[in-house]
């Protein structure tokens, strides 16, 4: 999913071998990451698809199943990836991790450690950010979930880039190799003022530390902690608002005999009930003339809130 | 070139080579000055000469020199006059500060500026005196009428307010892309097109920008796209900039991220033209319009700035500020190397075979489809974009408009929306004020139309 070097580059890639693993799309909400397999098939509502079919083609490309329906075949991103994966835990959603990616002031080259690694989800964009010299240490109390989040990131590629070990990080800190090598630290913990002490002592002088928790009362635990060895500790909620655009068709009101040319072409491309509607409305005379609008508003569903993001700096000292 | 010796030497001494992330200010870098807890935030290039005034003093930069990025400044006079002088914190033992309950409040206060006994004569004196800040704030505190009569926490506020004035903090930072949006936003948000720092982020986590990417921009935003962009390639890939007509979009504010040579070089830029003109004709593209847009943009497309205008930008967050915002550049001026040289014919040539790996369109006051639908075509098949604008309707256009033409899936409009709080025991809430707006993002994959 990540270029480590430069033949990699997501440019030069685009056909799909044997072996790829891909993001088979079939709506914005229903997608499924398949690995390629020359004998391979998916099977969906649509029909069978044949592996076989796709390889060759460019990533980004239409296939079609026996029944003559298409999906689309993606390269796999952090992004598609946090669509698809298997929720082991509750995630970190997109505006909460391109805010933790970006407030962490990860490039090419940093150390970061995350705790908990939980699905992967924010593991996954920690090692976009940091690749391809830099390295994530992720930790989780849980040994099956560590094993899954493992072999995700082998599935996915990143392996190279992340060492999940298990460590219960809130009882015993992050491990004292890792002492002052970190450019960063993520907290993912119900308890993360017990694990600020030894994010303090992993990360170097001005490194950032970011602590994510639902609940304000361990935002203010934490907060109280933080306080006696970091500067600049800022806590935010980052939502996102998402629009549905539609092309209404809008009756102006006004008769119009000789502008019918014009506005014919608009309403061939959606005829539906709405075209009868006006010519029963105006049966007798000429068609009312209707132009097509695009809109936009918000959809009605929306996340009220995810969880508080805490950042602090660790104090210079020396 | 100077710079680059500096730059070295530091990074022997104190950065392994090539560090991506240096961790010392050094002479010739770009640097954040955040005076009193953000209240202001001043950027400047580090020299022997610069100067920052706070209040109605100057204070030469060059202690700054050398010291690690996070270090903490006071103002200190002296038999010289006023400097800076690092201090070192002292670790805080953890005075879980429980509020004890506290009966006073503001009944008694009134506001009649009789207050205070001390004139400000009397400060001033104090101050020739050699006095430290804390020491003035002590004498303020014990001359005050009313201070004992406050309410614990506006005895603290008071504190505070005092220590803004008579013993400034400067905290020496380093800029990233983060904290350039941040004190533009708060400064000059025009200038960026309103993207506020949560925008930015998601811009670039949805074009999925990592090493070995090649980028394609379309950054009329002065160069902030660009840097955050060269930021997260760290050396690797390319970040091109493309524009319409015969003028690159100017990109000036990519001297204050401190990147490396190695990273500079890789920041180009080529004309929408010149990327898709030898492009067969299978491809997707649209020409005709250069024409007819061309003398509107070279309207838009300013003059690449003169190289001195830009070492310093400040940015003052309050009006109020208690500090003067000057920072004199002097005679020694020391120039970060130059982004944007033109692309390579190699590179363009394999753009155009392979396709860049992602885009992302800030274009003030332009509308998105008409760019798009030029640009678009340039990406590799799968590739993710994201377009920026600050007005919704010109976005929704586009939107449909792509799904119309089925160029792309995975089509979303967001806004971000974003709140701070301030958290203190029993006195936890969102912040009073909030920015109401940082703008939209239409966000999509590009597909083979076939």
């Amino acid at each position: 999913m990540l270029p480590t070097e430069s033949k990699k580059a997501l440019s030069f890639k685009r056909c799909i071998e044997d072996g790829d693993l891909v993001i088979v799309y079939e709506r914005h909400d229903v997608m499924k990451p398949v690995r390629v397999s020359k004998d391979g098939v998916l099977q969906n509502r649509f029909g069978v698809y044949k592996h076989s079919d796709w390889i060759g083609k460019p990533l980004g490309t239409k296939v079609f199943s026996n029944k003559g329906k298409f999906v689309y075949l993606l390269a796999p991103t952090p992004e598609l990836w946090t669509l698809v994966l298997s929720h082991r835990t509750q995630i970190l959603y997109i505006a909460d991790i391109s805010f933790v990616v970006m407030y962490l002031e990860l490039v090419p080259g940093c150390v970061v450690l995350e705790s908990g690694t939980g699905s992967g989800s924010l593991s996954t964009s920690l090692a976009r950010a940091v690749a391809p010299t830099g390295h994530v240490y992720s930790f989780d109390f849980h040994e099956q979930r560590a094993d899954s989040a493992r072999e995700d990131f082998e599935k996915t590629g990143i392996s190279s880039l992340v060492t999940v070990e298990v460590r219960d990080i809130q009882g015993e800190g992050f491990p004292e190799k890792l002492s002052g090598l970190a450019d960063a630290v993520f907290l993912d913990l119900p308890q993360p003022w017990l694990a600020v002490p030894s994010a303090a002592k992993m990360l170097k002088q001005d490194g950032v530390v970011c602590s994510f928790s639902p609940c304000i009362e361990q935002v203010q635990r934490t907060c109280e902690v933080l306080r006696s060895e970091f500067i600049e500790i800022r806590t935010f909620e980052v939502l996102l608002r998402t629009y549905e655009v539609k092309e209404v068709k809008v009756d102006d009101g006004q008769r119009q005999d000789e502008d019918i040319g014009d506005v014919r072409p608009c309403k061939r491309k959606h005829r539906s009930n709405e075209d009868n509607t006006v010519s029963h409305d105006n049966s007798s005379v000429a068609p009312a003339a209707t132009t097509s609008v695009v809109m936009a508003r918000p959809c009605s569903e929306a996340r009220g809130h995810t969880g508080y993001l805490t950042f602090a700096r660790l104090q210079c000292l020396s | 070139m100077e710079l680059n010796k500096d730059q070295e030497g530091m990074s022997s001494e104190n950065n392994k080579p090539q560090d991506p992330n240096p961790r010392f200010a050094w002479e010739g870098c770009s640097v954040l000055l955040d005076v009193n807890d953000g209240d202001r935030l001043v950027f400047a290039r580090l020299s022997g000469g610069a100067i920052l005034k706070i209040g109605n003093k100057n204070y030469s930069l060059k202690p700054l020199i050398g010291a690690p990025f996070g270090s903490l400044f006071q103002v200190e006079s002296g038999e010289e006059g006023s400097f800076l002088s690092r201090v070192l914190p002292v670790k805080q033992e953890n005075n879980s500060n429980n509020i004890t309950e506290d009966s006073r409040d503001n009944r008694e206060l009134v506001d009649n500026n009789e207050a205070q006994n001390l004139t400000g004569e009397e400060i001033e004196a104090m101050r020739r005196e050699g006095a430290k800040g804390y020491e003035i704030i002590e004498a303020l505190i014990a001359n005050s009428k009313t201070f004992d009569k406050k309410f614990q926490l506006s005895q603290e506020k008071y504190k505070l307010k005092k220590q803004k004035k008579y013993a400034p903090k400067l905290l020496l930072r380093r800029p990233f892309a983060r904290s350039i949006c941040e004190a533009y936003f708060k400064k000059y948000p025009a200038r960026i097109g309103f993207i506020r720092v949560d925008a930015l982020s998601l811009l670039l986590t949805m074009a999925n920008v990592t090493a070995y990417s090649d980028v394609l921009v379309v950054d009329m935003v002065g160069g902030l796209i660009t840097g955050a962009v060269a930021e997260r390639l760290g050396g690797t890939g390319y970040v091109c900039n493309t524009y319409k007509g015969n003028s690159p979009y100017p990109v000036e504010m990519v001297r204050m991220f401190n990147f490396s040579d190695k990273v500079i070089e890789r920041i180009v830029q080529s004309s929408i033209n010149e990327l898709s003109s030898t492009k067969t004709a299978s491809s997707e593209q649209n020409n005709q319009q250069e024409g007819v847009c061309k003398a509107e943009i070279d309207i838009n497309a300013m003059q690449e700035p003169s190289t001195c205008d830009m070492v310093v930008e400040e940015t003052p967050v309050k009006a109020e500020a208690i500090v003067e915002d000057i920072v004199v550049p002097e005679s020694k001026i020391i120039k970060a190397p130059k982004a944007g040289a033109k692309a390579s014919k190699e590179a363009i040539e394999m753009w155009q075979e392979n396709g860049f790996s992602s885009l992302i369109m800030a274009a003030q006051d332009q509308d998105p489809w008409s760019l798009a639908k030029d640009v678009l075509p340039l990406l590799s098949y799968s590739a993710p974009f994201a377009i920026y604008h600050q007005y919704l309707q010109p976005l929704a256009t586009c939107m449909h408009n792509l799904q119309q033409g089925k160029m792309a899936i995975n089509l979303q409009i967001t806004e971000p929306w974003l709140r701070e709080y301030q958290v203190l025991p029993s006195r936890s809430h969102p912040h009073m004020q909030m920015s109401p707006f940082g703008g939209y993002v239409l966000s999509g994959i590009r597909i083979s139309t076939t």
